[in-house]
């Protein structure tokens, strides 16, 4: 009786409670129409771009990464820029130049209608207040070195020189700036498009805490002040960044989109994004995911060729890696095909030397690895090891991260089967992998690098003996030798000459074993228009239209 | 009660001292710094980069520097994010990870204790193992499983919600049922044992025998003691549903603190690290508090200590 009474209790609870829920469920999916992104961006001429991560920041002097470079091509503009389409030097803010005959002096005619965001005119002295300031030690920005092309830059940089007017850049008039540069330099040009040389806008900087403030809230929307074709509208950490377009641009006719929203959406939910609408382009593909896309929507999927190489360092100073031979003996073994085809997947080509095809627009590598197991055989046996008999194991160290591996285990298995020798693979999380490759406490590691300009030079200085990045403990004066004469080089044909015998003598010692050349591979609705195919992922946003 | 409010919050401080320490031991025995990348920095703009954040000052100092900055309330810059403040990046984020966990308690408690109370009424019954069984599997579930699943059928499927993002009200549905589900499930199985625990004993009798409804004696007498142990519980829930909210971020792709505080590890940001670690502790202190508050309101027994 009491059982009987009660039940009918908490069963109406039960039932009201689910019936609420659900009515509020209703009300809060049913209450709107809902556009997606990607409509309303089409009709309100706003690009949604996924860029995978939350960008480092926006000042384009203490950034280094490709994310937040590809934010701020939108907000600011150096002297000269590059046509998307072709990659050649366009106008900037300077509308002309001339470079002296013996290559060392440039003199910037300034485009009059160039002006900040908030109206000033953007003027010479703006860039020598941008360039002493990120070369001042006390910024401490991380890629001063882009400027050291530049006439005592270097020494002002380092602290050994005090006095910022002996570095090479000065202001003859209002209109006009004058680089000196310590040596003729073939790809100073494409320098000036990257974010270490764009302006600042000195009176937002020196309000915000002054020159060499790295904690300073000039970046935020309603300080930000720039130059680009689109301003810094808002910015919600994790969430999203909105370029509006910039009124003021010097040239705003050219920019057919009104705004573009960037979305730092984790690249395991951005697919989700893409197919439900939410975004015009994606910031990669995950490679699980490509074979999907290439049988149902292939033409939403894009690969371009990147700058830039996937590689192995090997620690000379290890033996028996200390053996050219043995080092040859394993670059030779790998199949790099079987891996960009049945590892990889996504369009990438097999790397036969460090750099990439096409750099610096017509460079070639005439040196090539071979593929070629006998011969790899042959060099093992040279060396002492017939058939990998006796072959002491070693390890190969990566990052810790599922392609990493599977390429680590696919090299693994070709060298067990082609030189019979057992390497182990280690990895380590990123910082303590970065540390120990720091250290040079490893025998093979794995390793990466993207071009900072477009020029062979990003790529073959790294071997140099005395760069920061070269982890091989490798060594060879003739090799420096020829970096250093490929700078001073201006005949552009000579120069690259001069790279081929640079290459093929890397190729010859094998301090590194190039494995592939990256792709860049993402989503893109077919209303995107303009978004063309660039070795340097540089995508002026002014190109773009929304054709729905 | 004031007395023991003020004990607990003298308490507080060694411990959260004792956090900040050795968190900072740790950060700084793990190998690799804030400013490790691929590209490897010159030794000249590492040497001003440490010199611009005080990372040249030897070790003491520098832990000294950084206690005397938390007293005052400063967190730091954030080394990440360029021009971000720790302080900042936590008042713009913790409300998003807070509406998200407090949407997450309701959804747990209003799906959890019901479903125990029904379940304990039917003690022995189908429904009992039915709503148990239902609950086991809510709390097997992870929710790196539960919300692709939700997705699936009322993003993908029904087109109901927004697959990601955290801009209409309806966004917030499936994160707060994927992250409070789980909570549910577990509150469920302890408001049932509560509840069968509390029907046993003598009062209640005590009451059916007054001839009061079997409604009141349930949700009156019964209830309040049943929950203590739910109550109980809620301390540690409430931390981990607004601190452990990391993976439903970033599969909805919500603006929350759980994305700062995994990611600051990994990017051996030192100040942002030491900056959500405190502030969590702190919310864990409090919450703590708080569920002792209700726990001793509830019983009067302690009500009147």
């Amino acid at each position: 009786m009491y059982r009987k009474k009660f039940l009918k209790y908490p069963r109406s609870w039960v039932h009201t409670f689910a019936g609420l829920l659900c009515g509020v469920a209703l009300l809060l999916c049913g209450c709107e129409p809902r556009l997606t992104n990607v409509e309303r961006g089409n009709a309100s001429r706003e690009l949604y771009y996924g860029i995978g991560t939350e960008p480092a920041g926006l000042d384009p002097h203490l950034i280094t990464g490709l994310v937040e470079m590809s934010v701020t091509t939108a907000l600011f503009e150096g002297l000269v820029t590059l046509d998307g389409e072709t990659s050649m030097i366009e106008p900037g803010v300077a509308q002309s130049w001339k470079v002296s005959d013996d290559g060392t002096t440039y003199t910037f005619s300034f485009d009059p209608e160039a002006r900040w965001s908030s109206g000033d005119p953007v003027t010479p002295d703006d860039f020598l207040y941008a360039f002493e300031r990120i070369l001042s030690p006390r910024l401490g920005a991380p890629y001063s070195k882009m400027l050291y092309v530049m006439k005592n830059a270097e020494a002002f940089n380092k602290g050994e020189l005090g006095d910022f007017s002996q570095v090479g850049a000065h202001a003859p008039d209002a209109s006009t700036l004058v680089i000196e540069l310590e040596q003729p330099t073939a790809y100073f040009l494409e320098l000036l498009t990257h974010c270490t040389w764009w302006p600042v806008h000195p009176p937002t900087i020196e309000k915000h805490g002054g020159m060499t403030a790295r904690i300073s809230d000039w970046t935020k929307p309603g300080n930000f002040i720039g130059n680009g074709p689109f301003t810094l509208e808002r910015w919600r950490i994790n969430s999203a960044i909105f370029a509006k377009k910039n009124p003021q641009y010097r040239d705003p006719d050219s920019v057919w989109l009104n705004g573009v929203h960037f979305l730092p959406i984790q690249v395991d939910a951005e697919e989700r994004a893409f197919r439900a609408g939410h975004l015009h382009l994606t910031s990669t593909v995950l490679p699980h995911r490509i074979e999907w896309f290439r049988q149902n929507m292939p033409e939403r999927m894009r690969f371009d060729p990147a700058l830039g190489v996937y590689f192995y360092v090997i620690n000379t100073k290890r033996k028996p890696l200390d053996d050219p031979r043995v080092r040859k003996a394993l670059a030779y073994s790998i199949n790099r095909e079987a891996i960009t085809d049945h590892v990889l997947k996504a369009g990438q080509e097999p790397a036969y030397n460090l750099t990439p095809p096409g750099t610096g627009g017509s460079y070639h590598a005439r040196a090539r690895i071979p593929y070629d197991p006998e011969l790899a055989r042959q060099l093992l046996a040279e060396a002492g090891y017939p058939n990998g008999e006796g072959f002491p194991s070693f390890d190969i160290l990566y990052n810790t991260s599922e392609a990493h591996r599977s390429i680590a285990v696919t090299i693994q298995q070709m060298w067990r089967k082609e030189l019979g020798i057992d390497v182990r693979l280690f990895n380590q999380e990123w910082k303590v992998y970065l540390t120990t490759r720091q250290a040079r406490d490893f025998d093979i590691a794995r390793a990466g690098w993207f071009g900072d300009y477009n020029d062979p030079n990003t790529f073959l200085d790294l071997n140099k003996s005395d760069n920061g990045n070269n982890h091989s403990n490798w060594n060879n004066p003739k090799y420096d030798a020829l970096i250093e004469q490929a700078a001073r080089e201006r005949d552009p044909e000579q120069r690259f000459e001069i790279f081929q015998k640079a290459e093929a003598l890397l190729l010859e010692d094998m301090p590194v074993i190039p494995i592939y050349f990256y792709v860049t591979s993402r989503l893109i609705h077919p209303s995107v228009q303009g978004w063309y195919r660039n070795i340097l992922e540089y995508h002026p946003y002014q190109d773009i239209r929304l054709v729905p | 009660m004031l007395s023991h409010i003020a004990r607990r919050l003298l308490q507080a401080i060694p411990t959260l001292w004792l956090i900040a320490t050795l968190t900072f031991v740790l950060l700084h025995l793990a190998p690799g710094g804030p400013f490790d990348s691929e590209k490897s920095l010159s030794p000249e703009a590492r040497a001003n980069l440490e010199a611009h954040y005080g990372l040249d000052l030897p070790l003491h100092q520098q832990y000294f520097v950084y206690l005397k900055n938390i007293i005052r309330g400063d967190l730091g810059p954030c080394y990440t994010f360029t021009g971000w403040s720790v302080d900042e990046i936590i008042a713009q984020s913790f409300p998003v990870s807070l509406e998200l966990g407090a949407l997450s308690l309701l959804i747990a408690l209003g799906f959890g204790i019901p479903l125990g109370i029904t379940a304990a009424l039917r003690h022995g019954k189908p429904t009992e193992t039915a709503l148990m069984g239902v609950a086991m599997v809510g709390i097997c579930l992870p929710t790196f499983v539960l919300g692709p699943i939700l997705l699936l059928v009322f993003s993908s499927g029904l087109g109901w919600f927004n697959p990601l993002g955290w801009s209409v009200p309806g966004d917030r549905v499936l994160p707060s049922l994927t992250l409070g589900l789980f909570y549910g499930a577990y509150i469920a199985r302890l408001t049932r044992s509560g509840m069968l625990d509390t029907l046993q004993n003598d009062y209640i009798r005590t009451a059916r025998a007054k001839g009061l409804r079997e409604g009141l004696v349930v949700l009156r007498h019964g209830l309040r003691n049943a929950l203590y142990p739910v109550v109980a519980y809620l301390g540690p829930a409430v931390a981990g549903l607004i601190s452990g909210s990391f993976i439903v971020e970033t599969i909805f792709f919500i603006p929350g603190l759980g994305m700062f505080f995994v990611n600051s590890a990994f990017n051996r940001d030192y100040t942002l690290v030491m900056g959500t670690v405190l502030f969590y502790a702190v919310l864990i202190i409090f919450f703590n508090l708080l569920v002792d508050l209700v726990q001793m309101w509830m019983n009067p027994r302690t009500r009147h200590d």
